[in-house]
């Protein structure tokens, strides 16, 4: 519902004077760096409003304006702090331009009931920079790794020559020391092979019992769920504590008594241990998608005559398949995700890649961390956009949102 | 209608009565219902309840003394420890045949490590004691009274032979009380030496650094939440992938970038330095210590307040606030009376989930923490991965399970357990 405000244009002074407020405060950063800080704030404010008074009073003319301010600030950057400043002048000449004119015509109120008074206004607007200050916390830790894993030295920040974007800053070399480097291979294909097999061993085990919860008549239900649930309860680092009391007893059993190979006996503690990890999800995911769904669809299937298992197979699975493969996602996720519980269970040659990034984080730490994260985050991004895609199919399966 | 209708019970179409026909479905369908469960709750049981059964178990068991020196056990009984005298003769022989036989098994050094942990010095003492009893003949090597304190004068002190029978039981309270900076003495429970106090502080740190991180969670959540439920749908979507996205995102990767960010050659440093609001010099030191954990986690923690937060906020229709002010509510008034107290709901749930999860946590603190910043699980992991000290990490594990189920209790009664949601 948009409000329909009649927007004017607004005073010049009061332009002129947001227009000083955002100079002076521009000026204060830049000549703080140069260690001319009321000079800048003094300078800024000037420049400012100068450039708001040519613009409105003198051209008039919006577009032109506005490719006037683009020009001249990214020219002024260019020529006092090279290309980056060149760049950073394209953004702050994009926002000086819009700015001036947002506030000029008013445009501002455009969005907002006629009816707010000026401070409810501005505290509309704090109140965006304020969220927008806090989504920059939440998202900027991801953001930077990624650049930094290009950084062509060993350095865990960003070196002059990177900010320059100059092409000798930056390589691949992270990155082919991350597919060359033995321990990082065998971490990553450690990895690769404990995700799945613990992720199949919930989904299948997980799947059956939500649909036995979601049955009406289950005794002791809540109890049950409880226990399900409760390795997602319990804090990892106590999962891990009884897990390697427990599980290396029943090692020594399996290796002695059994014979069992020392190496094959280490993958199994830890599939299991991961497995019982992803549980829960499944189990929350999956009875949350059979809640949706509807059992008289399987009383139609037995009535034309077919057995339980046809049944399962041809008329609940594909419905409640989504949330199945969601449930898969988030135990794949757990597992590969997880540190504690395998640093208590396995053994050296266990090693998974967060591990080798734990151990990698508190000793020798070297920027191949950083190019792993990087692929790590653009695996998860992969994983959010297909978790969606599902959510939406499955609603539309369902029938809860219109098509 | 006839009257045998009233008594003749109503069949079903196969001509048992339809109560006990129903009621046999009735069992039926439980038993397919607990049929389907039952593989996953077996697995459950074996892979994840006993192991924890077996911790709760291992913080009081304590049957390696009893097992290696079962004579010494057996003859101390009838020594009485606070006399202040030393034993007899029957004790010392009892001992030596033991530590003879502990000895040649080679198991002698694990109850001396275990006797270390309350009074140091006894790891070695029993080394070198074992060393010279093997050569010893039980028969007519005695006395070994004298022998023994030949040996090492330690075994004239009566505090070594207190030590011994205090902690010859099988089940012991022992490691519970060192878990709370106390140790088990002849004379009944007492605190522990000085230096070695350190649990308690960092029980205490656990709570008062998840309080603060909760309460960080809470005022960086809330603004988030409310915007995310007060926007446009479509734009409302595009808000929640940056927050989904850390949420997603390993938490190696957001504590390794963390490390990145806050380090002293970090790139925020770097930043305040170029920007001229910081000397270089002077950086400031932001990781290993208190702040470095506080901003990594609630940076980690954020989106299980926001998520909670947002579906409460969702539901609370905009035209309360409206109808407040035109009643003539300030914008304050307004939403302190009104929009707020509908929102607590999300509030504690957001909390309590937050606040269980800080005190368990173990990776991030332990690497961004160095030692200031550091949780109870780390000292978990310390006792059972290094000083392999495994009943002191299993009894300080067991108080912080127990302390969790309370919460989870809580968090039950006020939002439910089956209503945990994952991203929205």
């Amino acid at each position: 519902m948009a409000a329909l405000t009649v927007i004017s244009r607004k005073p010049l002074s009061f332009v002129f004077c947001s227009m000083a407020i955002l100079g002076a405060f521009a000026g204060l950063l830049i000549g703080m760096a140069l260690n001319v800080a009321p000079l800048g704030l003094i300078c800024g404010a000037v420049l400012s409003v100068g450039l708001s008074f040519v613009v409105l009073s003198v051209m008039d003319n919006e577009k032109i304006a506005r490719w006037g301010l683009l020009a001249f600030w990214s020219v002024c950057g260019l020529f006092s702090f090279g290309l980056a400043g060149g760049l950073a002048g394209i953004l702050w000449g994009w926002f000086f331009g819009w700015f001036v004119f947002w506030l000029f015509e008013g445009r501002y109120r455009a969005r907002l009931q006629p009816y707010l008074s000026p401070k409810q206004v501005l505290w509309h607007f704090s109140f965006r920079v304020i969220c927008g200050a806090i989504f920059t916390y939440l998202i900027t830790p991801i953001i930077v790794v990624m650049p930094l894993s290009f950084n062509s030295q060993d350095f865990f920040t960003f070196t002059p020559e990177m900010l320059q974007f100059d092409p000798a800053g930056y390589s691949l070399k992270h990155y082919k020391d991350f597919l060359n480097n033995n321990e990082w291979q065998r971490s990553f294909k450690n990895s690769l092979m404990i995700a799945p097999i613990a992720t199949i061993i919930s989904v299948c085990l997980g799947t059956l019992a939500a649909i036995g919860l979601s049955q009406s008549h289950v005794p002791f239900k809540r109890l049950i769920m409880a226990l399900l649930i409760s390795p997602m309860i319990v804090p990892l680092i106590i999962s891990a504590t009884g897990m390697f009391f427990f599980y290396a007893s029943v090692g020594n059993f399996l290796e002695n008594s059994l014979g069992i190979d020392k190496n094959f006996v280490g993958y199994v503690k830890v599939v299991l241990a991961h497995s019982v990890l992803g549980i829960p999800f499944v189990i929350i995911t999956v009875t949350a998608t059979l809640v949706g769904f509807d059992n008289s669809l399987t009383r139609a299937a037995a009535n034309m005559g077919a057995d339980p298992i046809t049944t399962f197979f041809k008329v609940q699975m594909p419905l409640i398949l989504p949330g199945v493969i969601s449930g898969g996602l988030f135990a794949f996720i757990t597992s590969f995700d997880e540190v504690v519980v395998i640093m208590f269970v396995g053994s050296a040659s266990q090693k998974t890649l967060p591990w080798q990034m734990f151990t990698g984080l508190r000793e020798q730490i070297s920027p191949t961390i950083l190019a792993v994260a990087t692929i790590l985050v653009v695996f998860s991004i992969v994983l959010l956009a297909t978790l969606e895609l599902l959510r939406r199919r499955s609603e539309k399966l369902r029938g809860l949102s219109p098509i | 209608m006839s009257a045998s209708s009233y008594t003749a019970p109503i069949l079903a179409a196969d001509g048992t009565p339809l109560k006990k026909s129903l009621s046999r479905a009735l069992r039926q369908q439980k038993r397919r219902a607990l049929m389907l469960i039952a593989p996953l709750l077996i697995f459950i049981f074996v892979a994840f309840i006993m192991p924890i059964v077996s911790m709760l178990f291992r913080s009081v068991e304590n049957d390696i003394v009893a097992n290696t020196l079962p004579q010494t056990v057996m003859a101390l009984q009838s020594w009485d420890a606070e006399t202040g005298e030393l034993p007899g003769e029957d004790v010392y022989a009892a001992f030596a045949s033991d530590i003879k036989i502990a000895a040649k098994a080679k198991i002698h050094t694990k109850v001396g490590l275990r006797l270390n942990y309350e009074q140091s010095g006894i790891a070695s003492l029993f080394k070198k004691t074992a060393r010279k009893a093997k050569k010893w003949d039980m028969e007519t090597g005695g006395p070994f009274k004298e022998k023994l304190i030949g040996v090492h004068k330690n075994w004239g002190k009566t505090e070594i032979w207190q030590t011994l029978k205090i902690h010859s039981s099988r089940y012991t309270t022992g490691y519970f009380l060192n878990a709370i900076d106390m140790r088990k003495t002849a004379m009944g429970p007492q605190r522990q030496a000085e230096d070695k106090q350190i649990l308690l502080l960092l029980f205490q740190r656990t709570l008062i650094m998840s309080l603060v991180i909760t309460g960080s969670c809470i005022l960086l959540g809330y603004p988030v939440a409310w915007l995310l439920a007060n926007v446009p749908v479509r734009q409302a979507n595009l808000l929640l992938i940056l927050v989904l996205l850390p949420f997603w995102t390993s938490l190696l990767v957001r504590t390794s970038a963390w490390k990145v960010m806050l380090q002293q050659q970090g790139v925020i440093n770097d930043l305040l330095v170029q920007l001229g609001m910081v000397a270089d010099g002077a950086r400031l030191v932001m990781i290993n210590n208190q702040t470095g954990t506080i901003v990594a986690m609630t940076h980690i923690l954020l989106p299980f307040m926001i998520l909670p937060m947002y579906s409460v906020m969702q539901t609370i229709p905009p035209t309360y606030l409206r109808a407040a002010k035109s009643l003539g509510a300030t914008d304050w008034t307004a939403f302190w009376r009104v929009y707020f107290p509908q929102t607590v709901p999300g509030i504690g749930a957001g909390s309590i989930l937050v606040f269980i999860l800080a005190i368990g946590y173990y990776i991030t603190p332990e690497i961004v923490g160095g030692t200031k910043g550091v949780f109870i699980s780390n000292r978990i992991a310390y006792s059972i991965l290094k000083s392999l000290n495994w009943g002191l990490g299993a009894a300080l594990a067991t108080i912080l399970l127990v302390a969790v189920l309370i919460l989870y209790w809580a968090y039950d009664k006020m939002v439910g357990i089956d209503n945990v949601k994952l991203g929205g």
